[in-house]
């Protein structure tokens, strides 16, 4: 007799493969990999059982490109090609990174994103993220023994377009599809929240090595919901270690030490503060290039005088989320501290003054936010059962907004707003006949232009002449689950889809991507076109398996023409799967996307009447 | 079936009126955003994930305009036909307009003197008279039926927003 197999309570009837999926959390000093196993979110180790990856990549002339421990040992030796913290300089111009006199690198000052010159060539930041992701991937698919189906990377909350843009694109050259890009507090709030099934509001203080982000959040059965984030992107655990460092420059009557010098100290002042934290005083003892000795030694009231305006500086934005959120900082029911820079006793000893309550500190706050991105992984995978799943509703960090006359920004989306988002606003021409226009797209709180991020430039050609005034030329801003921004712009009066031509300010074109991507095949040309036929056949099984679970359910929605049109579809799509013809097959995906339209928009409808419906159904079934 | 031209109100299951359950639009938001929402279209076809960001952007865009009683009001009145015309139509009453020009005066000062308690003074004030123009907009538009009086109590909250965002972000100047 056969066995009918029963599934257990709460899983899915349908059970289909597990997909790999990974959480990164891309940090400014660290970084790190996790996943969820058995229902267990756990980070991924290498070799010799460490979990942390330093960020640092190390440059050879020989063409080898060494990521984490090992290149963080010869650092000192060779500190121009060994490249340390580059998630500062993501997005970034030369001129907006600070402390470039006291970094040994060469930098080329092109327009745009900064660029670093080293041993094997000009690097852009997003390049060398891409290292740092590469081995991340690796070490995920060495330990889960297959290729991953996606990764949710984390940014700070406070990260604008150009720096979450840059983020994107390292991971797409690391070869890995980015399921999301999640706010580092908010993945530390999911990992919080599901362990201690917390109800109420919580805040979110998260000071990495380079970032500070803060986060209010609403949590209630099930949902995850960002009232307002505020922050610095370029201050960190960082910043503590230079201030460490001028100290020692001071006390030890040295002006201008040498490179390797000067990353040796940087590294003593990082070991001296880590220090500070647990004991009172500590030792600074090293030996120059030039053999002078210094011999000192710091104690933690001097540390914590000298950072003191560090901490300050991490309470305005405080001030400011709260406000945003219109809430006093009595209705915060936990502050999760989050970051390896709040093990300091100011740090926690500042936040809880201001809170008036201890911040729990349960939680590692080195794993936590990788620990949570691995679990949103999990679940935009497709992993968990619909009902087992939660709502996450972040923002926006910064106004977005777009030139007008006299150089003053226009808000289109203001902070804080719920992601996904759009809003349009009508523009009209200046002059007679004008046929083009130009538009200039900030990001930032301030009135004037000058004070705040440009994220792009885009024209606009095709409008139909007209008496100055009469066009009314509409612009969209659509920013996604991901916060980045995307623009479109049409003529409404007359209907016309006018050509938009975007230039990003501080971005990679996608023609660089493109050619950064040709670079890493050794056999360009042959590899490219592999790798591109692998990623259509899989899209192609994932668009099939989808469809076809869709339509166990709802065949109902088709009537017999339309079913047999979308089952035509579905057997065009797999005939040109199984070919080697990578262009065929997205053709087939393009033309089924086409068909299976209206199938989707019915069963979007359904599913938003149930959602309506949903209590009544539920108060039946008791 | 269900399309993106609907009105908010319909969206959420709710009669279109001022005083609405403020829980109910929040539970019916999250109910539709919890089946609309791309993180649960993440793994599926590009069709899929991009009627889920048309769906989610439209449904934040709804309870946006719900949830603040100035936009509700306004949403109210445009879809009974009356636009408030902000930029056109500046007619106030004397009496509002010489407690606009004392606000803006203490507020002025404020800055001036970098004087913290003084804005939050003037903000709680201002709320006070936000709320007082909540309730009498509930009555024109729910019971009086008085669309006229409607668009002019909306002006004046507008003029209170604006006064509002001024004292915020003169208060975060004031931190930093």
């Amino acid at each position: 007799m056969a066995l009918l197999q029963i599934s257990e309570p709460g899983m899915s009837t349908a059970p289909h493969q597990h997909r790999l999926a990974v959480g990164i959390d891309l940090g400014t000093t660290n970084s790190l990999v996790a996943t969820v196993r058995n229902g267990v979110s756990l980070c991924l180790q290498d070799e010799d059982g460490k979990a942390l990856l330093p960020s640092i990549v190390h440059y050879l002339p020989d063409g080898q490109i060494v990521v984490g421990r090992k290149a963080q040992a010869t650092q000192a030796v060779d500190p121009r090609n060994t490249i340390i913290s580059v998630k500062r300089f993501m997005g970034r111009g030369l001129k907006d990174v600070s402390h470039v006199e006291t970094m040994p690198y060469d930098f080329v000052d092109t327009e745009g994103m900064v660029r670093l010159r080293t041993v094997q060539g000009v690097k852009s930041p997003v390049e060398v993220s891409a290292e740092i992701l590469k081995e991340l991937r690796l070490r995920a698919e060495r330990s889960l023994g297959d290729e991953l189906t996606g990764a949710v990377i984390t940014v700070p909350a406070y990260f604008d377009d150009a720096q979450r843009q840059a983020t994107k694109d390292a991971a797409r050259l690391a070869g890995l599809n980015v399921l999301r890009l999640l706010n580092e507090p908010t993945a530390a709030a999911i990992a919080y929240g599901l362990e201690n099934a917390s109800e109420g509001v919580y805040a979110v203080y998260d000071l990495g090595g380079g970032t500070f982000d803060i986060s209010i959040l609403r949590l209630s059965r099930g949902v995850f919901e960002v009232v307002a984030t505020s922050g610095d992107a370029a201050l960190g655990g960082d910043d503590f270690d230079h201030r460490v460092f001028c100290w020692i420059l001071d006390n030890a009557g040295i002006s201008l030490p040498s490179d390797r010098d000067s990353r040796r100290m940087l590294m003593k002042a990082r070991e001296v503060k880590e220090r500070l934290s647990l004991d009172e005083s500590a030792p600074v003892r090293m030996t120059l290039d030039s053999g002078d000795e210094i011999d000192l030694v710091i104690e933690r009231q001097v540390f914590v005088d000298i950072t003191r305006p560090l901490v300050e500086k991490t309470l305005r934005p405080l001030k400011k989320a709260l406000r945003d959120a219109g809430l006093e900082a009595s209705d915060v029911k936990g502050v999760v501290m989050v970051g390896g820079a709040t093990r300091m006793p100011h740090v926690q000893q500042a936040v809880g003054e201001f809170f008036g309550q201890t911040p729990l500190t349960n939680l590692d706050p080195d794993t936590v936010v990788a620990i949570g991105a691995a679990m949103q992984a999990n679940v935009l995978a497709g992993n968990r059962a619909a009902e087992e799943e939660w709502l996450l509703l972040d923002v926006i960090p910064l106004s977005l907004g777009i030139e007008t006359m006299g150089g003053l920004v226009e808000k289109i989306i203001p902070r804080n707003s719920t992601i996904p988002t759009a809003r349009a606003q009508e523009f009209t021409t200046f002059k007679d006949g004008q046929t083009a226009m130009s538009f200039h797209v900030v990001q930032g709180e301030r009135e004037l232009v000058a004070d705040c991020r440009s994220l792009a430039r885009f024209e606009l050609r095709g409008i139909p002449p007209m008496v100055a005034g009469a066009a009314r030329i509409r612009v969209t801003f659509q920013v996604d689950a991901d916060g980045l921004l995307s623009v479109s712009a049409r003529e409404v009066s007359t209907g016309v889809e006018a050509r938009v031509e975007v230039k990003p300010s501080y971005g990679l074109a996608d023609d660089e991507i493109a050619d950064m991507l040709k670079a890493g095949f050794e056999h360009a040309q042959q590899d490219m076109e592999r790798r591109a036929l692998k990623e259509q056949q899989v899209e192609a099984e994932r668009v099939i398996e989808a469809t076809e679970q869709a339509l166990a359910v709802d065949a109902s929605l088709l009537d017999d023409a339309e079913r047999a049109a979308l089952d035509a579809a579905i057997a065009a799509l797999r005939s040109a799967a199984q070919g080697q013809d990578s262009r065929a097959i997205k053709i087939q995906l393009e033309a089924f996307n086409r068909a299976s339209n209206e199938f989707a928009s019915r069963r979007m409808d359904k599913s938003i009447r149930q959602a309506l419906t949903g209590h009544k159904i539920d108060e039946i079934r008791i | 079936m269900l399309d993106l031209k609907q009105d908010f109100f319909t969206l959420f299951g709710l009669e279109p009126v001022f005083a609405i359950d403020m829980e109910r639009l929040e539970q019916a938001y999250l109910d539709i955003q919890g089946k609309v929402h791309p993180d649960r279209f993440a793994h599926l076809p590009d069709v899929e994930k991009r009627l889920s960001m048309q769906w989610a952007t439209h449904a934040n865009e709804a309870f946006r305009t719900l949830k603040s009683p100035l936009s509700r009001g306004h949403y109210l009145l445009e879809m009974r036909g009356v636009d408030p015309a902000f930029d056109t139509n500046t007619a106030m009453s004397a009496e509002f307009l010489m407690e606009q020009m004392e606000w803006r005066e203490a507020l002025g000062e404020a800055q001036d003197a970098a004087d913290e308690d003084a804005l939050e003074d003037l903000a709680r004030r201002i709320r006070h008279s936000s709320k007082t123009l909540v309730d009498e907009l509930g009555r024109q538009l729910d019971v009086a039926g008085d669309l006229e009086g409607a668009a002019d109590t909306v002006r004046r909250m507008k003029f209170l927003e604006k006064l509002q965002h001024e004292i915020n972000d003169a208060l975060t100047a004031l931190e930093s």
